[in-house]
């Protein structure tokens, strides 16, 4: 997406979505599949804070993502709340997790961060497993029938996907403000160079793990807007491995610490997800996990910074495009 | 009594930990790679060893045959993704061994299944009863061949002259080079030997203990958590720490219930973090 044009006419395809899918066959089918586009968008976007622009590789995002879902229901199955009441706590939780993940992994390498993330990970997955209250290995579920508006349960996709679409802008509102900011200049002057940037005097480590905060935060809202839509949530769907392993994707894809390039990523991957569980059926997933690793595998050992970065290498200048229009997109990084 | 039991079966899988974890460290400690796909090598030893079952092939070709197998595959993957990879963003590391692990395990869900599998019955099953305790067989000889390979690995890298160009290359690429040894050849034979360790601890565990394509992630883990706890790029700090996470699982199952000792032991990786990230036997890490 480069250049003011290139945006504009994406948020108005995503905003008329719906209602141009409504005149095809297979309307309710599409508009799903839209939701779960821009779902998986802010998910990705949220990874790509602190995966892509600041460098620093968690491998667990499944945590928040799970928190979020998980304490969306939580509140629901244990007092009777709206599931939008969790989320307060949700945030809360996830940000209070990502510190206790950053103070300590932070101080170190960064390979140190990507591990702690996975055991963590796999811990809380764990715990929830064998948690009576949060419905153990089985998973809860949220209100069947909706006790009001506030509980937010609709047959049709619609609304989700209008409420994904206002988040997603949200996210990417407060995402591309940061990149403009001394805080954006931090985080990328961190991922050039660690050392480079801690001699120049930026505070590496609390911008770190603000950076992971507000990743984290982000990514339980993903994990609320989730419980909200799909109703139900198992230590599988919400906080295993292959979670986290959907946000890395989407956002690698596309093109980590880009703006635009987790979207870009999750337009591309969730249509193609569905066409082959659709073909392959049962297995199909398995197959996709098969190819998910391929990709990730070759976009490290070709072209690590994704779509974005090969745009901007091989099409963009054909395009003969002056420098200012795609500097919003990807400053020189 | 039990206790005792419940001892000794640990520390014989913490020296099997102990071996895989040698390889993990080793390429730590040669150039600053996490490998995220380590406990896939050793979930395919496993399978090395059904497939030598089913080629009609005894027991005593398990771990040989793993070891060759797990040789080459780490030797081609440096060759082909890592070598690159490592002159590219710290992304690109983390994800291309990320990415390697979800292929390697869903490939083996999609051949193998998710079924669990044991090797059929040979000369090594059965149990020895030995000073009141009952040992499995299998388990003892898996245990006591990890200690000894562990072992034989330490000595090849500080006791013998292959093992002091890999230290020259991990100390100073440049400098080695210059002294006529050659980095990339080095760093091919590391990725190899760590991934035939991986194997072959694999292998030694597929005659003692029934596995699935899922234990490669718990394996990784493991990995992970003795590393962290030696100490990064410690060899012996790894082959303590091995034993420690064995005893600890083991005790963990017995005293507070099977379901939580994974639970108990990726609870210490992250006390290790907070109180001593360097390790048992590691230099500061920062």
């Amino acid at each position: 997406m480069s250049g003011r044009w290139g945006a504009t006419g994406l948020w108005l395809a995503l905003l008329l979505f719906p209602l141009a899918a409504s005149f095809s066959g297979s309307a309710l089918f599409l508009q799903d599949i839209g939701a779960t586009v821009l779902l998986t968008a802010i998910g990705a976007c949220a990874w790509n804070v602190v995966g892509g622009y600041a460098g620093q590789v968690s491998v667990g995002h499944a945590i928040f993502f799970g928190t979020g879902a998980y304490a969306s229901l939580a509140v629901y199955t244990l007092w009777q709340l709206p599931p939008v009441a969790g989320l307060p706590l949700a945030v809360g939780l996830a940000m209070l997790i990502a510190a206790l993940i950053g103070l300590p992994t932070f101080r170190l390498q960064g390979h140190y961060f990507s591990m702690a993330t996975l055991a963590v990970a796999e811990l809380i997955r764990l715990l929830v497993s064998n948690w009576d209250m949060l419905g153990a290995a089985i998973g809860i579920q949220g209100p069947a029938t909706p006790r009001g508006w506030w509980d937010i349960v609709y047959r049709s996709p619609v609304p989700y996907y209008y409420i994904d679409l206002a988040v997603l802008a949200a996210l990417l509102a407060a995402t591309r403000r940061m990149t403009r900011s001394r805080f954006g200049f931090y985080l990328r002057a961190i991922r050039s160079g660690e050392r480079a940037a801690r001699s120049l005097g930026v505070p590496v480590r609390r911008i770190k793990l603000l950076a992971l905060m507000f990743s984290a935060g982000f990514a339980a809202v993903a994990g609320a807007l989730y419980a909200l839509k799909v109703g139900f949530v198992n230590p599988e769907s919400g906080l295993g491995i292959l979670v986290s392993v959907q946000m890395i994707i989407t956002a690698a894809l596309g093109g980590a610490g880009s703006l635009y390039g987790p979207l870009v990523g999750a337009i591309i991957l969730v249509p193609l997800q569905s066409v082959s569980n659709t073909w392959f059926g049962g297995s199909g997933s398995g197959l996709t996990y098969i190819l998910y690793g391929g990709i990730i595998m070759l976009l490290a050992r070709y072209e690590p910074g994704g779509l974005a970065e090969w745009w901007h290498r091989r099409l963009a200048p054909r395009l003969k495009r002056t420098p200012a229009e795609s500097e919003h997109v990807r400053s020189a990084a | 009594m039990i206790l005792l039991q419940a001892t000794v079966s640990g520390l014989l899988l913490g020296a099997v930990y102990a071996l895989f974890s040698c390889g993990l460290t080793l390429i730590w400690g040669m150039m600053n790679f996490i490998n995220f796909a380590h406990g896939e090598f050793v979930m395919l030893g496993m399978y090395a060893a059904l497939l030598a079952t089913w080629a009609g092939l005894g027991p005593a070709f398990f771990a040989p045959g793993a070891a060759i197998a797990l040789f080459a595959l780490g030797a081609i993957v440096y060759l082909g993704v890592i070598k690159q990879v490592m002159r590219g963003p710290m992304l690109a590391q983390i994800l291309s061994s990320f990415g390697l692990a979800l292929l390697l395990r869903y490939t083996a869900f999609f051949v193998f299944k998710s079924d669990f599998r044991t090797l059929p019955e040979s000369e090594l099953s059965g149990t020895l009863h030995l000073f009141g305790l009952y040992i499995a067989r299998a388990q003892l000889l898996a245990g006591a061949a990890a200690a000894l390979l562990a072992f034989a690995m330490h000595m090849l890298l500080t006791r013998s002259a292959l093992g002091s160009r890999m230290l020259a290359v991990a100390e100073d690429r440049q400098a080695a080079m210059l002294m006529g040894i050659r980095p990339d050849r080095m760093q091919t034979l590391a990725w190899g030997l760590s991934a035939a360790s991986a194997g072959v601890a694999g292998a030694l565990m597929a005659i003692a203990y029934p596995f699935s394509p899922a234990v490669g992630e718990t394996f990784a883990l493991t990995a992970f958590v003795v590393v962290t706890l030696g100490g990064f790029g410690s060899v012996p700090g790894a082959m303590i720490a091995g034993f420690v996470i064995g005893l600890v699982e083991a005790l963990a199952a017995y005293l507070i219930g099977p379901v939580y000792k994974d639970v108990v032991v990726y609870a210490i990786f992250v006390a290790v973090l907070w109180v001593r990230p360097q390790g048992l036997l590691g230099a500061s890490a920062r």
